[in-house]
C-alpha cells in the first residue's frame, strides 16, 4: 500500500527535482526579463542562442562518446543533415504555417527522422568496429555528406549556399527545445537502459555475459545521438537564414568533440558547461585572434595529459553535493580562521 | 588507351606520394597502436622546410641536399611531439591518446599558420620539369623523379627494417613491447626512432605533394594526410609494405575517378571505399587479423 510521504517544508525545498525546476525556470525567467527589456544587444542574443545550439549538439555526442565510450569524428555530418532537412521543409511550409512554433516543430521532426536514419544506416555496420576504426569511419562518413551536400547543388544550392531559410529560431523557443533534450537525455541515462550503455563503456565482454545485447544498445546508443544531431542543426539553420556545406566539415566535429572532452565524458552538466566557457570564451578572445585556435588545441592536449578523463570527470553537477562541499570548505575555514586567532 | 596510360603515371606519381605519407601512419600505428592524426601537418612543415631552405638562403643548395635537411627537421619534429604529446599516454586509454592526436594536429596547423601566415606559399619545382619522352609519352622530369626517389626510399626503409639490428628492435617492439623490454631493448629509443623515420617520409611526401600542386598552406596536410591514413588502412595497418600497395592504389583509383568520372566526385569515392574497406576487411590486404582478448 502506498503512503504519501510528508514532507516539511525545507524537505520540499531541498529536493533535488525542486531545485532543478527551479533553477532552469529561474535562468529562463532572468534571461527572458533581460532580453525582454532590451538589456542584452542583438550580438549576446545571438551568442546565448549560439550556446544553447551547442548544448543539444555537445549533449547528444556526449550519448556516444561519453556514456557508450566510442569516438564518433563525424557528428558535424548529422547535424548537417538535419539542418538541411530543416530548412527545405521550413522553406517550403513557410507559406502555409504562420506559427513559428509550428514550423520549428515539423522541421525539426522532419530533421531528427532523417538524421535518425542516416545514424541507422551508418550505426548497423560500424558498430562492429572497434573503437578507432569507428571514429575513422564516422569522419569518412561526415566528409561524404558534406561532399554530397556540395555536389547536389539541384537540392541544396551546393557551395553557394542555402539562403532564405526563415530566421525563426528565438530565444524562448531555443530554450526550451534545450531543456527538453537535456531532460530527455538524463532520464533515458539513467533508466535501465541507460545503465546497460554505461555498463558497455565499462566493460563490453562483462556486460555481454550478463545478458546485455551489446549491437543493440550500441546502436539505440548511436542512433539517439544522431537524432538530436539532427534538431540541434534544425535549430542552428532557423538561427542563421543560411546554410553552406563549410558549416559542417571535420573542425565543426572536432569542436563538438573538443566540448564533450572538456566538459568530461559521461557528463551532462560538464557539457553544459564547457559548451558556455567554449562559446563565450572565442568571443572574448578576439583580440589573440591569431593565438585563439593555438590556446583552443593547447587546452585539448594538456587536459588530455593531465585530466584524461575531462574537467567534470563523469559526474553531475548536483546541487546536495555541492551544498555539502561548500559547507565543508566553509567549516574548514572556520577552523583554521579560529586556530589562526588562537595562536 | 594513350589517356589510360598518362592517367596512370598520374596515378603513380600521386600514389608515391600517398605511399610514402601511410609509411609514417602504419609505423606508428604497428608500434603504439596510436592514429596519429598530427601525420599530416607533419607533411606541411616538411614542405615549409624545404621551402625555406631552398628559397630563403642567401645562395641555392642542391635538390638533395634541400631535402635531406627538411627530413632531418620533419624526424626531430615528429620526435618532439612524440614526446611531448603521446609519451605520457602511452598506458591511457586509447581515446585519450587519440584526443590527443587530434589536439596536436590542429595546434601545428595554427602554429603555421602563426609563424608562416594564412596566405599560401607558392612552390617553384625545385627540379628541371621540361618533359622526357619515353615510348611516345611525355613524362615530366618531377614525375619521374617523385615516383623513383619514392621507391627508392621504400627500398632502404624495407632493408632497414628487415636487415639491421634497429629494424629487427623495432619489430620486435611492435611484436609485443614487454618481452622486447626483457631482451634488452631501449622501447623509448625504438619509438623515437620510428617517429623519426615516419616523419622523415612524411615530410619526403610533402615536399612532392607542393611542387606538383605548387602551393604551400598551413591546411595543405590534411587531406592528403586523410587519403594517406585511408591506404594504409586499405593495405592492412601496420603492415609497411601494405601501406605502399595501399598508397599507390588510392592514387591510381583517385586520378581515374578524375579523368573518367567527375573530379566533384573524388572524394566521395575514396571516402566511400575507406567505409566499404572498413566493412567487409577490417584487416586490409595485408593486414594480419587480431581478436580483441579480455
Amino acid at each position: 500500500m502506498m503512503k504519501a510521504k510528508v514532507k516539511t517544508i525545507k524537505e520540499f525545498l531541498l529536493d533535488p527535482r525542486f531545485v532543478n525546476y527551479t533553477l532552469i525556470a529561474s535562468i529562463f525567467i532572468v534571461m527572458f526579463t533581460l532580453i525582454q527589456f532590451q538589456l542584452v544587444n542583438r550580438y549576446i542574443y545571438n551568442l546565448l542562442v549560439m550556446v544553447l545550439i551547442m548544448i543539444v549538439m555537445s549533449t547528444s555526442l556526449n550519448i556516444a562518446t561519453g556514456f557508450l565510450g566510442e569516438l564518433v569524428l563525424g557528428h558535424a555530418g548529422f547535424m548537417g543533415i538535419g539542418a538541411y532537412t530543416a530548412a527545405i521543409i521550413g522553406i517550403a511550409l513557410r507559406p502555409y504555417i504562420g506559427a513559428d512554433l509550428l514550423l520549428f516543430v515539423v522541421s525539426a521532426i522532419g530533421a531528427m527522422t532523417l538524421a535518425g536514419i542516416a545514424g541507422l544506416l551508418v550505426g548497423t555496420p560500424a558498430l562492429r568496429l572497434r573503437g578507432d576504426y569507428l571514429g575513422i569511419m564516422t569522419l569518412g562518413f561526415g566528409e561524404i555528406v558534406r561532399n554530397l551536400i556540395t555536389n547536389l547543388s539541384s537540392i541544396t544550392n551546393g557551395a553557394q549556399g542555402l539562403a532564405g531559410i526563415p530566421r525563426i529560431m528565438t530565444f524562448p523557443i531555443a530554450f526550451w527545445t534545450t531543456v527538453l533534450i537535456v531532460s530527455v537525455i538524463f532520464l533515458f541515462m539513467n533508466s535501465r537502459h541507460g545503465r546497460a550503455i554505461l555498463s558497455i563503456r565499462e566493460d563490453e565482454i562483462a556486460s555481454e555475459s550478463v545478458g546485455i545485447n551489446i549491437t543493440r544498445y550500441k546502436l539505440i546508443a548511436f542512433v539517439l545521438a544522431s537524432m538530436f544531431a539532427g534538431i540541434g542543426g534544425a535549430m542552428f539553420a532557423f538561427k542563421e537564414g543560411f546554410l553552406a556545406p563549410v558549416s559542417f566539415n571535420f573542425l565543426k566535429s572536432v569542436e563538438i568533440f573538443v566540448i564533450v572532452v572538456l566538459g568530461g565524458m559521461g557528463s551532462l552538466s560538464g557539457s553544459i558547461v564547457s559548451s558556455i566557457v567554449l562559446v563565450f570564451l572565442p568571443e572574448y578572445l578576439r583580440d589573440f585572434k591569431e593565438y585563439r585556435y593555438l590556446l583552443y588545441s593547447s587546452i585539448l592536449v594538456i587536459t588530455m595529459l593531465y585530466r584524461p578523463k575531462g574537467l567534470m570527470g563523469t559526474k553531475e553537477f548536483n546541487f546536495t553535493q555541492f551544498k555539502a562541499s561548500v559547507s565543508r570548505v566553509v567549516t574548514r575555514l572556520k577552523t583554521r580562521f579560529r586556530k589562526g586567532r588562537d595562536h | 588507351m594513350e589517356l589510360f596510360i598518362s592517367q596512370l603515371i598520374n596515378g603513380l606519381n600521386t600514389g608515391s606520394i600517398y605511399a610514402l605519407v601511410a609509411i609514417g601512419y602504419t609505423m606508428v600505428y604497428g608500434i603504439i597502436k596510436l592514429i596519429n592524426f598530427a601525420h599530416g601537418e607533419i607533411m606541411m612543415f616538411g614542405a615549409y622546410f624545404a621551402y625555406l631552405f631552398a628559397f630563403s638562403l642567401s645562395f641555392q643548395l642542391p635538390f638533395l641536399v634541400v631535402i635531406v635537411l627538411s627530413m632531418f627537421f620533419a624526424a626531430i619534429l615528429g620526435i618532439l611531439i612524440e614526446r611531448v604529446a603521446y609519451k605520457k599516454l602511452r598506458k591511457a586509454p586509447r581515446i585519450s591518446a587519440l584526443i590527443t592526436a587530434i589536439g596536436m594536429s590542429l595546434f601545428l596547423q595554427h602554429l603555421a599558420q602563426l609563424i608562416f601566415g594564412a596566405t599560401p606559399y607558392v612552390m617553384k619545382p625545385l627540379v628541371d620539369t621540361t618533359p622526357i619522352t619515353i615510348l611516345n609519352f611525355d613524362i615530366s622530369r618531377l614525375t619521374l623523379l617523385t615516383i623513383g626517389l619514392s621507391i627508392l626510399f621504400m627500398i632502404l626503409l624495407t632493408l632497414f627494417v628487415y636487415k639491421t639490428k634497429p629494424g629487427k628492435a623495432m619489430r620486435a617492439v611492435s611484436q609485443d613491447k614487454e618481452a622486447a623490454i626483457l631482451m634488452g631493448i631501449n622501447v623509448d629509443n625504438i619509438i623515437s626512432l620510428t617517429f623519426a623515420i615516419g616523419s622523415a617520409l612524411g615530410a619526403l611526401g610533402g615536399i612532392f605533394y607542393a611542387m606538383t600542386y605548387s602551393q604551400i598552406y598551413p591546411t595543405m596536410g590534411v587531406l592528403p594526410g586523410l587519403k594517406a591514413f585511408i591506404a594504409a588502412v586499405f593495405g592492412g595497418i601496420g603492415s609497411i609494405g601494405g601501406a605502399m600497395i595501399g598508397g599507390y592504389l588510392i592514387g591510381i583509383i583517385e586520378t581515374m575517378t578524375k579523368a573518367y568520372i567527375s573530379s566533384k566526385w573524388v572524394d566521395v569515392i575514396v571516402f566511400g571505399l575507406l567505409i566499404v574497406i572498413l566493412l567487409f576487411k577490417p584487416s586490409g590486404i595485408l593486414g594480419k587479423n587480431r581478436k580483441e582478448k579480455v
